[in-house]
């Protein structure tokens, strides 16, 4: 049974890339999941200078998922040259999150990411708690085509962009595919909010969160699915991805791959290896030999 | 679920000038070496080392930072979040066993202390001066070897060099340190050099303590889940320990 895909020339020994933000600020932790089973590695997202996010708390449990607002801590793209050197040892693919408050910093961080040597880069449209980053820049489609076409113009490996819901989806991403994205990530987490009854104040120090998990995945399919049906560019599905049958509910979706993040919560870093092992017997139980003849199935 | 459960302080006591203990209601169980995930709403969510972990909980504070500051300032009665209780904590260890601790390196040991029936346990402990030294009432029952850096109370040195002078006179079967992390270096050294098996508690910086975020990685292991005790063999295979450590932002740092 093969359980590897293609997004756009970057092969992939099977559909399950861990998400952005869940683990992967370091090297180390990013060779383990590797190690773990995971098809690709997505870094935490990388900006100009080192920033230290938010103060706790920032994640939090809640009744479907997880609520988080980290606030894009990072230690700057000029000293993660190792971070990288380091996953790139894995021999899978290591793509490079990478968010900025304008064209400038994209483009520039995109640069140094690809000399560094990642495999792909990921724009990173839909953080949906930083002031000035993210979704706010994430959510004008005119900004997201001038930065996704300047990115294109400076590097040489695959560009995906991770979007939000908080969006016009179906214009942001036909303006993806214009500014020749090679992949849309989506979706990213939702804004959410916790409030503690007791003290009656919002936990998280930030207030908003962006809410993922479980709870999620319905938004997430059908986003992948609308945009499935209006782009030809291949789709990255996330979003609350737990096991073998989300896998496989978002590649029917038109998903090539998934990516999982909150998954390695609810069941650990070997998430990947689980839902790999979930798919294959789903594809023996209902006779596929190849995952990617499920992709888009259910657009039909 | 891993949400913040809101308690009222119960009693707080002054162990220094700048260590005090808060003791609270929470019902969960923990073992020694486990920690709390400590809101002070408003301010800060901090991990703190677990100093009382019968019923009546209890988590001993350093005055270091803005959170550990607004700490301080409460009293009986005032609420505080707690989450938890996180990470491996040790393993109860079998036999004679050396316990090594440097500054508030005694606040996660102490209770294991306790529970070691007192004939087979030695303890370490050093400080900076006389008066950073506490918690002296709850480790007395045991072999005591006191160092202070000026040599106002005990040895004059470093614990590191009671521990080299306690290992030749002595056989012990596990050696359990938390403290500053070049002392614990030195003490996991000394116990490879006499092959005695080492458990060693380490701090990094966190923010989530369910093992996600990646804050507190060090050498692809997390100290707030597969931590923050670690054996020997572990820690033999962390290139940074004792070496470097991460930023709030994720920076590697020289420690």
């Amino acid at each position: 049974m093969k359980l590897s895909t293609e997004i756009s020339g970057l092969k992939l020994r099977n559909p399950t890339i861990l998400a952005s933000g869940i683990l992967g600020e370091t090297g180390g932790t990013l060779l383990n999941v590797a190690r773990n089973g995971a098809g690709a590695v997505t870094t935490k997202s990388i900006g100009i200078k080192p920033k230290k996010g938010n103060k706790n708390p920032t994640v939090l449990e809640t009744e479907y998922g997880l609520i988080n607002a980290v606030g894009l801590a990072n230690p700057g793209i000029d000293n993660y040259e190792n971070e990288i050197k380091t996953a790139l040892k894995s021999k899978i693919p290591v793509i490079g999150s990478v968010f900025g408050k304008n064209k400038k910093e994209f483009v520039l961080v995109s640069k140094k990411m690809e000399n560094f040597g990642v495999n792909a880069i990921e724009l990173n449209m839909s953080c949906p708690h930083a002031r000035g980053y993210g979704v706010e820049i994430g959510e004008d489609k005119k900004i997201v085509y001038d930065i996704v076409k300047n990115v294109k113009k400076t590097v040489d490996v695959p560009v995906f962009v991770k979007i939000s819901v908080h969006t016009n989806i179906l214009s942001l991403a036909k303006n993806i595919e214009f500014a020749k994205a090679d992949a849309i990530v989506a979706i990213n987490s939702l804004r959410g909010m916790k409030i503690d009854l007791d003290l009656k104040i919002p936990v998280l120090s930030n207030k908003i969160g962006g809410y993922s998990g479980p709870g999620i995945k319905p938004v997430g399919v059908r986003t992948v699915y609308e945009i499935a049906s209006n782009v030809k560019i291949p789709v990255i599905g996330c979003g609350g991805v737990m096991n073998g049958k989300d896998a496989v509910e978002y590649m029917m979706a038109g998903a090539s791959a998934v990516q999982i993040g909150s998954g390695v919560y609810y069941r650990g870093v070997d998430v990947f290896k689980k839902i790999c092992d979930e798919i294959k017997l789903w594809m023996k139980k209902n006779g596929y030999k190849r995952i990617d003849e499920i992709i888009g199935v259910a657009l039909k | 679920m891993n949400y913040p459960e809101i308690v009222r302080i119960a009693e707080t006591k002054k162990e220094t000038e700048n260590i005090k203990t808060f003791r609270f209601k929470y019902n969960k169980k923990v073992r020694p070496g486990q920690f709390f995930m400590v809101w002070i709403s408003g301010v800060d969510e901090i991990p703190m080392s677990v100093s009382y972990t019968d019923n009546f909980k209890g988590i001993t504070v350093e005055q270091v930072g803005e959170a550990t500051k607004a700490l301080f300032k409460m009293k009986k009665g005032d609420k505080i979040g707690i989450r938890g209780p996180y990470g491996n904590g040790f393993k109860t260890p079998k036999g004679k066993v050396l316990f090594v601790a440097g500054g508030t390196g005694i606040i996660p040991v102490a209770s294991l202390i306790e529970k070691i029936k007192k004939k087979n346990a030695v303890v370490v402990f050093g400080a900076k001066t006389k008066k950073k030294l506490f918690f002296m009432d709850r480790i007395k029952k045991s072999k005591l070897l006191i160092s202070t850096d000026n040599g106002s109370f005990g040895y004059h040195g470093f614990a590191s060099e009671l521990v080299e002078e306690a290992l030749r006179k002595e056989k012990f079967n596990s050696i359990i340190t938390c403290g500053p992390e070049k002392m614990m270096k030195k003490i996991l050294d000394l116990g490879i050099k006499h092959k005695i098996p080492v458990q060693a508690s380490l701090e990094r910086f966190m923010k989530c303590g369910i093992g996600i975020c990646d804050s507190c990685a060090i050498n692809g292991y997390h100290v707030c889940k597969d931590g923050p005790v670690f054996d020997d063999k572990t820690l033999g295979k962390m290139k940074d320990f004792g070496k470097f450590k991460r930023e709030a932002s994720g920076r590697r740092v020289r420690i």
